[in-house]
């Protein structure tokens, strides 16, 4: 009897512990990232600073690295030329100078390791780069001082990211680890703390009750008059808190409802592990290098393989996932990607009416893509978000024939409302719906 | 008065019946259950059961909630090795030849992801010049026929290429007996080569040429070719049976040319006059300016009679008739201008037209002896003794190459019997039919889009065919066959462009003809038949004979079912109504008003007809306006068996009745008529929706155009305080602004032959449902563009029908196309209580499937009756799998737009004025930084109009053709259909001028 009253009583502060556990478990989460981040950045800055090279030369020659060697060169790993870690040590600066300068050159003049570089990698030409002394040095001392394994690892490809990506969250796996295990410490503790108090307070309420005839005021102290459940119970209070109930059940239900086929966010697993982020945003190949069509088509089509081709028949051969590619051009099997990006079929869009004419960037759609090492649905691309779009963007007239004489008119208005597409028909159905 | 002519849409409305007063009243017949009770008891099928309410009730919510869940994963899959010429999401365009049943047409195909989804006609063509049949239009869908074999046959089974190959190879050399390739027409010199190259292996080899229908006498009569006919010459066309508009020869490049003596305007208001003789009302005679009903046995007294007046010096029997004497009189008078045609498949008739023309001065204008026609060789002469070797058990092996004798054959049992006394039966057809599913070996030819060929249909101008998608099934190109069997192993291809390199030269020669599809002025070997003239003596012996009492039966070719080849297992092609009759999915005996009464025949009820030679067939009858009287026709091209699940079993066929004399194929006999008993209903859609004796189509004639162009359009003005006015001129409604494009359309009246090419071009653009017959006579069609067809006579609205006696003995003909007025004043607009129907800023009336509850609100709404309602979910609903494969299979899928919706059940849907087509049209302009270029953007209809009747264009824009024709006929020919209720469409009509004599 007096545990299941003491149960029901005190119900609520077994919510609120709970819910303070969860709280603070989740606290505790986030500001774990925030320190593997941290740590991330100094670990980096740290190392480069007990390479003891010049910091600023190195990040320099880290610009030219990536512009100029990485598409043939890694630091740990042969691409299309050979690995670079501790080429400092093994051949001489000056060596390396006119190397990188005029390969063929020197290959010509009979440089004997020249030429057996020259040799062992098919009789390939390094192209040559006319590159200051400074600048050479400069690359050179990145090449020195660069940190192995870290993002700025040579080759582009998916499978470096990914290995990033890898190393870096089981370092957070690590740290995490252990502050989960301190935490859930904690809270048994203060557990046992808060059930121990209690059962004191219970104790000695009883013993009190029973054993002493209390004066009033400690009567009063142990036994409060006022209930306040009681207060829990008036019909005010049982009203809104039903009024409460229903509205926010309503409301979770409308946005549930409002949700349905929208796939904001939606991020699947794709069959190889492509990295927008490395080609789009490390390496900044153009979009239109691999999405051909993008301002010719409707289509803002998915690269046939061959596209991969262009580069991948030279480069990071090794990779798993490139060798996916090959498998699939091997065996006539086509890639078969998952699409993230759904429109229904009642609805129909251009991409070249965007990109060619309109002047949209990529990313106003599809967000950050060129940060993505997995591509996620930006927006939501909902009829919503469309018209919206529509409503509050001018119109790219500049320069295009076909829009003269309707700027015209729309300037002889004299409104000064923009000239948006809503304003030339753009929330008309049937622009969209045929 | 031509103003007060009244107009009826059939013998229903002319008599105003119950049914017909009922249906006219309800659009949309709402006593027709959904479910699919046709048959069964009514009463039962009214009945709601509670059962299935709360089977629906659940099912319902089960479907919400899955519908709630998680989309499903969609893949993306790209090409591994793209081909450079190929971008997703945009059109690439091939040109290429369509050459069916005799039917010649120059095309373009349109292919979007490598799959062909549209046909367009080739403007660069000399002979069709652009324009493309209402077949060709639909041909597109037999490459994605469900029907067609996968793989080579042999007894019955399937097996692979190799194994045929041997088989047939070394039969071939055993055979014992002559060799025959039974072919229809072929035009192909190459292929002509391979064949003969085929032919050499063998001591005795023929290659025997049949026509379905046939055109024997009239190139007997003109040394084995079809004389090049050119209307456009034309001051005075006289046409005896030839429905040269319709199925004659080359409708598509005579329509061409007959157009352009048919369109006016006031500065050149010169205009042909077109007489037609002719038994059933076909739809070159619809066209005529003065058509005469005549039987089948007066024709050759028809050309015999102008024959005396021209030439001269035939005992023929004595013929005459008011009208006639008027068409010799003006034929005589525009002597070198004039031009007679004859339908008949008779030397004898072909050979006075031959003389006749000779003797008008025709050779040279009207008819062009350095070009004359290839299209029609086959030898009626040679299938028949072909027919009886067989029979006779000399023949060793028959390869049929696109031909089915046991269909198309008059003699089809006679094939059949002899077809089991040759040793080696091939065909090379692409599926069972009728004649492969007796043969020893098929071995499937390629759909001809997925074939490289080349055609010469007129001496001087040559085609090309090439592919424009992989095979879909292990088929092979029969000329390919034919070469491997000669032990060629060369492919057709390298073949072809060796047979041509005379002609290309290089490979930039070669290129260039693959590009244009066309070149002109050049030839390649091309052996002509030559056949021993008639004399005068001999016509006239033939004359006499051919004298007839009785019943007559006229056997005709229908514009869309054609010769029923591939064609009729074409859904589209099936469900195109029958210019005339309206009618679709069946055959049926047209007979002459006069003939029901004597004989108590009504419409529907099933009569069989015994032919002469004591052939009988059962069909339903159809009381046809302006069929002769004494006489019915019936259509070849039904009563398939084997040609796949949409044209098996329907109507029936009528090729056995006709008559076969040993000189040739008659297609006229007499018969006799009885009724069956029990009826079959046509499924016609013409009363569908009804006029309800308003003014819609209007007509005058040249005389009066001439006079005062202004008076030959009546012009409806309603009353106001301050007099009569225009009816926009009073209006409820703010008007819209048009700042950009105004889209809008004329169509001109005059120019409209009612082929229906157009209907089928925006079947295939729009992606529109086939419904199948019991849909049709449920009146849920879901045309968006239907051509009405009106009979008109000399009755005026004031007398009634009273003062004549017999207004449809021979009524005159008008067509009207009939698609979405995109009104500026919508009535439809007003009633959408969801918005789902509204007005664009360009004009377009809008129709947003996605919005539409399906309240049919605005179809009731509509005065011109073109909205369609999806009474079904056609594209998944399994009564419509056979009809409707487009939609329903995956390969007939694969013929569907991609950027057209495919409609759900309960939407309204109407026609867009292809709104898909005038988006790309201004986006490309938008890509290039320019306004739109007049004719740059044009609707699927005004595309394929063979006849430009429908021109397409912005009014906004001060270049165009539109806006030049509408400024110059307005207050003349042009007029919008119900002015008088201030709708005010954005499509014009121009007034129908005929030339009366």
């Amino acid at each position: 009897m007096i545990s299941c009253t003491l149960r029901m009583k005190y119900k609520p502060l077994f919510s609120f512990l709970i819910a303070l556990f969860l709280t603070f478990t989740a606290y505790a989460q986030g500001g774990e990232q925030a320190n593997v981040g941290k740590e991330g950045v100094t670990a980096g800055a740290v190392e480069a600073q007990a390479g003891g090279a010049d910091a600023a030369l190195a990040s320099a020659g880290d610009a030219l690295f990536k512009n100029n060697c990485a598409s043939c060169h890694a630091l740990d790993e042969e691409v299309v030329g050979p690995a670079l870690r501790g080429i400092t040590q093994k051949r001489p600066e000056a060596w390396l100078i006119s190397w990188i300068r005029n390969s063929s050159k020197m290959v010509q003049s009979g440089d004997k390791e020249a030429v057996a570089i020259f040799n062992q990698y098919n009789k390939q030409q390094m192209p040559s780069f006319a590159f200051s002394d400074d600048e050479i040095k400069s690359i050179l001392a990145y090449i020195k001082t660069a940190p192995a394994g870290g993002s700025t690892e040579g080759g582009p490809g998916a499978e470096g990211g990914a290995g990033v990506a890898q190393a870096t969250s089981g370092d957070a796996g690590e740290v995490g680890k252990y502050l989960d295990l301190l935490l859930v410490i904690l809270v048994v503790v203060l557990i046992v703390m808060v059930v121990t108090l209690l059962i004191i307070a219970t104790v000695l309420k009883n013993y009190l009750n029973k054993n002493r005839q209390l004066a009033p005021e400690d009567e009063e102290l142990v036994n409060p008059k006022a209930d306040y459940m009681s207060v829990l119970k008036t019909p005010v209070v049982k009203g809104l808190a039903i009024t409460i109930f229903i509205l926010a059940l309503l409301n979770l239900s409308w946005n549930k409802a409002m949700s349905i086929g929208i796939q904001q966010n939606y991020q699947p697993k794709q069959p190889i592990a492509f990295s927008h982020k490395l080609h789009a945003g490390d390496h900044k190949i153009d979009c239109n290098y691999c999405h051909t069509s993008v301002y010719k088509s409707k289509n803002a089509n998915i690269p046939s393989a061959n596209i991969c081709m262009n580069c991948h028949s030279q480069i990071k051969k090794e990779s798993p996932e490139i060798k996916k590619i090959y498998a699939a051009l091997e065996n006539n099997r086509p890639i078969q990607w998952v699409r993230i990006h759904n429109l229904p079929d009642l609805a129909y869009f251009n991409h070249s009416q965007h990109t060619k004419v309109g002047g949209v960037e990529c990313q106003t759609c599809h967000g950050p893509i060129e940060t993505m090492d997995v591509v996620y649905q930006y927006s939501p691309l909902t009829m919503g978000w469309c018209i919206n779009c529509h409503r509050e963007t001018p119109l790219n007239t500049q320069g295009n024939a076909y829009y003269d004489n309707l700027v015209k008119l729309h300037e002889g208005q004299d409104s000064k409302a923009p000239f948006t597409v809503v304003s030339n028909g753009g929330a008309e159905c049937s622009k969209c719906h045929y | 008065m031509q103003e007060s002519k009244k107009y009826w849409k059939g013998i229903e409305e002319l008599e105003n019946t119950p049914e017909f007063a009922k249906a006219a009243h309800n659009e949309f017949a709402e006593f027709l259950p959904v479910k699919e009770t046709y048959g069964s008891d009514a009463a039962e099928a009214e009945v709601a059961p509670r059962r299935d309410f709360l089977k629906l009730l659940g099912f319902g919510l089960a479907a919400a909630t899955l519908a709630s869940c998680e989309a499903p994963v969609r893949k993306a899959i790209p090409y591994l090795n793209k081909p450079e010429e190929i971008e997703p999401g945009i059109a690439n365009w091939y040109a290429s030849t369509y050459f069916e049943g005799g039917d010649y047409n120059s095309v373009l195909v349109k292919t979007r992801e490598g799959r062909p989804i549209k046909l367009e006609g080739n403007p660069l063509s000399g002979v069709t010049k652009g324009g493309l049949s209402a077949k060709a239009q639909a041909s597109v869908l037999s490459l994605y026929d469900t029907n067609r074999l996968t793989a080579p046959m042999m007894n019955g089974k399937a097996t692979d290429w190799k194994k045929v190959d041997s088989e047939i190879m070394s039969r071939l050399t055993g055979a014992t007996g002559k060799v025959v390739v039974l072919s229809h027409t072929i035009i192909s010199p190459t292929t002509k080569k391979a064949i003969a190259e085929f032919g050499g292996k063998f001591g005795s080899f023929e290659h025997v040429v049949y026509d379905a229908n046939s055109a024997s006498g009239l190139l007997k009569a003109n040394d084995g070719t079809v004389p090049g006919y050119d209307f456009s010459k034309a001051k005075v066309i006289l046409s005896v049976a030839a429905d040269f508009l319709g199925t004659w020869i080359s409708p598509v490049e005579y329509a061409k040319q007959y157009i352009q003596t048919r369109k006016i305007t006031k500065e050149n208001s010169d205009m042909s006059r077109h007489y037609q003789f002719e038994t059933n009302l076909s739809l070159t005679g619809s066209n005529a300016d003065v058509r005469v009903a005549i039987k089948p046995s007066e024709e050759a007294l028809v050309v015999a009679a102008i024959y005396n007046k021209v030439v001269g010096g035939l005992n023929a029997p004595a013929y005459s008739n008011k009208q006639l004497d008027k068409a010799i009189a003006d034929l005589m008078a525009a002597r070198g201008n004039a031009l007679v045609v004859a339908g008949a498949n008779d030397q004898a008739v072909q050979t006075m037209v031959r003389a006749i023309n000779q003797a008008l001065g025709a050779e040279g204008t009207t008819i062009n002896t350095n070009a004359p026609s290839y299209v029609r060789q086959g030898d009626d002469e040679q299938m028949v003794r072909f027919v009886r070797e067989m029979n006779g058990g000399g023949i060793g092996a028959v390869i049929f190459y696109g031909t089915n004798p046991v269909y198309d054959h008059p003699l089809s049992a006679d094939v059949e019997a002899g077809m089991k006394k040759v040793g080696l039966t091939i065909s090379l057809a692409d599926r069972v039919n009728e004649t492969a599913k007796l043969a020893n070996f098929i071995c499937p030819d390629h759909n001809y889009l997925e074939s490289w060929n080349d055609y010469m249909p007129k001496k001087g101008y040559m085609s090309l065919a090439q592919p424009t998608i992989s095979p879909l099934f292990r088929t092979r190109q029969a000329q390919e066959s034919l070469l491997k069997w000669a032990g060629n192993n060369t492919s057709y291809y390298d073949y072809l462009k060796a047979n041509w390199a005379g002609i290309t030269g290089g490979n930039a020669g070669w290129d260039k003809v693959v590009h244009d599809g066309v070149v002109e002025n050049v030839t390649l070997n091309q052996e002509v038949k030559t056949y021993a003239p008639m004399t005068t003596a001999a016509v006239g012996v033939a004359l006499n004979k051919s004298q007839k009492a009785g019943i007559e039966l006229k056997i005709y070719e229908k514009v869309g079912i054609g010769q029923g080849g591939i064609e009729a297992n074409n859904p589209w092609l099936q469900e195109l109504p029958d210019p005339v009759t309206k009618a679709t999915w069946d055959n049926y005996v047209t007979i002459p008003r006069s003939m029901s009464v004597d004989k108590g025949i009504a419409q529907n009820d099933l009569v069989k007809i015994t032919a002469a030679n004591g052939k009988s067939i059962t069909l339903p009858a159809l009381i046809q306006p302006g069929q002769a009287k004494d006489t019915v026709g019936i259509a070849i091209g039904y009563g398939r068996k084997l040609a796949g699940k949409v044209a098996d079993n329907v109507g029936e066929n009528v090729y056995p009745l006709a008559t076969v004399a040993d000189n040739g194929i008659s297609y006229n006999t007499t018969v006799t008529i009885e009724k069956a008993g029990g009826e079959r209903e046509i499924a016609q859609t013409q009363t569908h929706h009804t006029i309800m004796g308003r003014i819609v189509v209007q007509e005058s004639n040249l005389n009066q155009y001439k006079k005062d162009p202004a008076s030959v359009t009546e012009r409806i003005t309603i009353a106001t305080p301050d007099g009569p006015k225009k009816p926009s001129a009073v209006s409820l409604w703010q008007d819209y602004e048009y700042k950009d494009h105004h889209w809008g359309m004329v169509i001109d009246l005059n120019s409209c032959i009612g082929c229906g090419s157009c209907v089928v071009g925006c079947n295939v653009e729009n992606n529109v449902a086939v419904v199948g017959k019991q849909e049709v006579l449920n009146r849920r069609e879901m045309h968006w563009m239907r051509i009405d067809r009106y009979y008109s006579s000399d009755a005026t609205r004031e007398d009634g029908f009273t003062a004549m006696e017999e207004p449809s003995d021979n009524p005159t003909v008008i067509f009207q196309p009939m698609l979405c007025q995109h009104c500026n004043h919508a009535p439809c607009e007003t009633v959408c209580p969801v918005l789902a129907t509204t007005h664009s800023t360009e004009g377009l009336n809008q129709m947003t499937y996605n919005r539409c509850v399906g309240t049919r609100y605005c179809a009731n709404n509509c005065p011109y009756k073109v909205r369609r309602f999806n009474w079904f979910s056609y594209p998944d609903n399994e009564k419509f799998t056979d009809v409707n494969y487009a939609q329903t299979s995956d390969l007939g899928r694969m013929v569907l737009n991609p950027d057209v919706t495919v409609r759900a059940r309960g939407v309204m849907e109407k026609c867009s004025m292809c709104v898909q087509r005038i988006q790309l049209g201004k986006l490309e302009a938008k890509k290039d930084k320019r306004r739109p270029v007049d004719g740059e953007i044009v609707t699927a209809c005004a595309q394929s109009c063979p006849t430009n009747a429908i021109i397409f264009g912005d009014m906004k824009d001060p270049n165009s053709q539109i806006r030049k024709v509408m400024e110059r006929e307005q207050g003349e020919r042009a007029f919008t259909v119900l002015e008088e209720i201030n709708t005010q469409p954005n499509i014009t009509y121009l007034t129908k001028i005929r030339n009366l004599a």
